[in-house]
């Protein structure tokens, strides 16, 4: 589904991403681990083409079609889905009116407000999130447990191929982080694949891993299976460093 | 009446900025045109009288010393501005492609346009006028054009013409007072409450909107009225100065609420002055759109002369490439416990320059007062302006204060967030400002509130 090959990429002049290779295939759940700064939301804010990023070698493939002319929203709709560490808040638009324009703009139909609604309440529901921030301006006021919690809301509305979750477990309390790992795992089936960064195996409970990454300054040091983030919760990445 | 009329004056030059004369002589305008319309209008003497003093008054007064540059209108040839009003355009082959295609991008009908135009010489909504003025008049309203309450009323009407913005009061003003025509005309009886909205787009081509019109309200008593003033089609004159004046009189435990978006083709001057005046108890609700013109300075007034009179203020203005809009609002507090609350967007794009100014007077006869300003702007990129210019003078006692303002530019971050969500990137930039104006837009008429979107559509995308 994902292939990104020999991946470099530039904030400014400094060089961030040094070398990344990838390979996410249908139905996987990868997890990367790595100490802040490795380059992790760099490499997800660069698969969907934040404008801040400069890609100075290698390409990125989805479902075989080469991203890297694409913009964004075409990205997005395209099926790649970003659950962002920090949800941006846009006064004036309400939860549901940008769920429907987006839903609307991803899947080219017509949404019927009526039954929309209905559906987006009933996830809300799930995601024990009150119905009354479905009137709510997008993420304005929200405590950052709701933020997260809002974005699992956008990634089962939207439904998307692949989907990106960008410590989205961050910041959350045990019983908050279970609602979010829950939600993820509703959300995954064989068709279509997950890339979680994360600092907690917590979130991983409900979900079959393939694969995990460690990061380390801008490059995956090591490849395994979900037993490195065991290893990386009982030892933390010093002894990865020498790997690098 | 006095007093709170010398409020006013020193209310508006507080917002004074630095010295900077454009004023030379004007010659164009003489005694003989003021009599020639005057005679044409049919005006009792009275008026003529009127008229012809405001004349003296407009030869003395300078031009304002403040605010945007307006160095562009020849007050030598004021004459012309005044004098192509009794015929605008008269044909629609006239009209500049640009508005045309304005109207037909807000989807108003054939004969609408040409009436918005000024040149419409049948307009099929002269009954629904007609229609609208029974059922008013059966609650003993009076919604007529200024040139009928001038014979049918002139006892009100000279009661309260230009009496809150008199001629004196700034050089526009004056001007105004000497070649005023056409408007629109209200008078609410006491305990009346004017259920549905009277909107003067209904009349335009009835009175022959001009660019010197003169709109005067009078709610009395416990009353109430909600009335809207032109639409947001663009209106095109030949000529290029709109000096307005709009009178509201709002009496005890009395309810105006007074919607307005103007959006005037982009060679205008419009310099309009508005003022209301609310007895004890009643309350004045503005809601303001700007978006037209070249050069706007609009600063709607609140005098605040009974105890507990209140003032809403909601105003949102948007300057694009090649426009200077200078907008806000003044208010005064001239009696105990007054409140008010100014809650404003201005947004700039373009090159365009949008500066909020706004006075807020608090005068030694108004203890326990209460006022809060909130205004924000939004810049939607490098080469635009915004401005912030609130001025605060408090005299009373015991006043409660605040303000808060914001100027910020359009967040990229926040246009990622959209685009990741598959919305493009002109929509989201669109949902950004729409986002931004909207606790205006839901002040408004659900139709003005489309219109509103619509416009700021069409600004984003550049093509008005």
């Amino acid at each position: 589904m994902l292939e990104i090959e020999n991946l470099h990429v530039k904030a400014g002049d400094k060089e961030i991403l040094r070398g990344l290779s990838l390979s996410v295939g249908k139905g996987e759940v990868h997890v990367i681990l790595g100490p802040n700064g490795s380059g992790k939301s760099t490499l997800m804010n660069v698969i969907l083409g934040h404008p801040k990023y400069e890609i100075t070698g290698g390409k990125i493939f989805f479902e075989g079609e080469d991203l890297t002319a694409l913009k964004t929203f075409e990205r997005a709709r395209r099926g790649i889905f970003l659950s962002f560490q920090n949800p941006e808040e846009i006064p004036g638009i309400t939860v549901e009116n940008m769920l429907r324009t987006s839903k609307q703009a991803i899947s080219g139909e017509k949404i019927k407000v009526l039954k929309f609604h209905k559906e987006l309440l009933a996830l809300m529901k799930e995601l024990q999130i009150a119905p009354e921030y479905a009137g709510r301006y997008m993420n304005v006021g929200f405590s950052g447990g709701e933020k997260k919690r809002n974005e699992i809301l956008q990634l089962l509305t939207l439904n998307p191929k692949l989907a990106l979750l960008d410590e989205t477990d961050s910041g959350l309390d045990v019983d908050a982080v279970d609602i979010v790992s829950s939600g993820v795992a509703k959300f995954h089936n064989e068709n279509n694949s997950c890339i979680i960064i994360t600092h907690n195996a917590q979130i991983l409970k409900h979900l079959p891993v393939n694969r995990a990454h460690i990061f380390l300054n801008g490059r995956i040091v090591l490849s395994g299976g979900s037993e490195l983030v065991n290893e990386v919760s009982e030892k933390g990445y010093a002894p990865f460093e020498v790997e690098s | 009446m006095k007093n709170y009329i010398q409020d006013i004056e020193r209310a508006l030059y507080d917002v004074r900025d630095e010295d900077k004369s454009i004023y030379k002589s004007d010659a164009g305008l003489t005694e003989e045109i003021i009599r020639d319309i005057s005679a044409r209008k049919k005006d009792p003497s009275w008026m003529l009288e009127f008229r012809l003093k405001s004349l003296e008054v407009y030869k003395k007064i300078e031009l304002p010393k403040w605010g945007p540059d307006i160095s562009e209108l020849n007050m030598d040839e004021i004459v012309t501005y005044v004098k192509p009003n009794a015929k605008q355009v008269d044909d629609w082959s006239q009209v500049p492609d640009e508005i045309k295609k304005t109207f037909d991008r807000l989807g108003i009908p054939e004969a609408e346009k040409k009436s918005l135009a000024g040149v419409g010489a049948q307009y099929d909504s002269e009954v629904v006028y007609h229609s609208i003025q029974k059922r008013l008049t059966d609650l003993g309203v009076v919604y007529t054009d200024m040139e009928t309450a001038l014979v049918e009323h002139e006892d009100i009407v000279r009661e309260y013409f230009m009496t809150l913005v008199p001629p004196k009061d700034h050089k526009f003003a004056a001007l105004h007072g000497a070649v005023w025509s056409g408007g629109s005309f209200v008078y609410v009886p006491a305990g009346v409450d004017v259920k549905i909205p009277l909107q003067s787009y209904f009349r335009l081509n009835a009175a022959g909107a001009g660019q010197f019109e003169h709109t005067l309200i009078i709610v009395e008593a416990g009353a109430k009225l909600h009335f809207i003033e032109g639409c947001s089609a663009p209106k095109y004159n030949v000529t290029n100065l709109h000096a307005g004046c709009v009178e509201l009189f709002v009496k005890e435990g009395a309810r105006l609420r007074y919607s307005t978006i103007e959006n005037w083709s982009r060679n205008m001057m419009n310099l309009n002055t508005k003022r209301a005046l609310v007895e004890q108890g009643g309350l004045i609700e503005w809601v303001s759109g700007s978006f037209g013109s070249h050069v706007s300075m609009l600063y709607p007034c609140s005098v605040l002369h009974g105890e507990g009179a209140r003032a809403e203020f909601t105003g949102v203005t948007f300057a694009g490439r090649g426009q200077n809009l200078d907008t806000g609002a003044i208010v005064i507090h001239a009696a105990p416990k007054t409140s008010a609350n100014i809650n404003t967007r201005t947004i700039s794009k373009s090159g365009g320059a949008a500066t909020y100014r706004s006075a807020v007077k608090v005068t030694k006869n108004a203890p326990f007062a209460k006022c809060s300003v909130n205004c924000e702007s939004l810049m939607l990129d490098d080469e635009s302006r915004s401005d912030t210019l609130p001025v605060m003078d408090i005299e009373g006692d015991e006043a409660d204060i605040g303000h808060e303002a914001k100027i910020g530019r359009i967040s990229e971050e926040a246009i990622f967030y959209l685009m990741a969500r598959g919305i493009s990137e002109e929509e989201a930039r669109a949902m950004i400002v729409r986002g931004f104006v909207e606790p205006i837009a839901k002040e408004l008429p659900l139709e003005y509130a489309v219109e509103m979107n619509n416009l700021i559509n069409l600004e984003l995308e550049g093509q008005l």
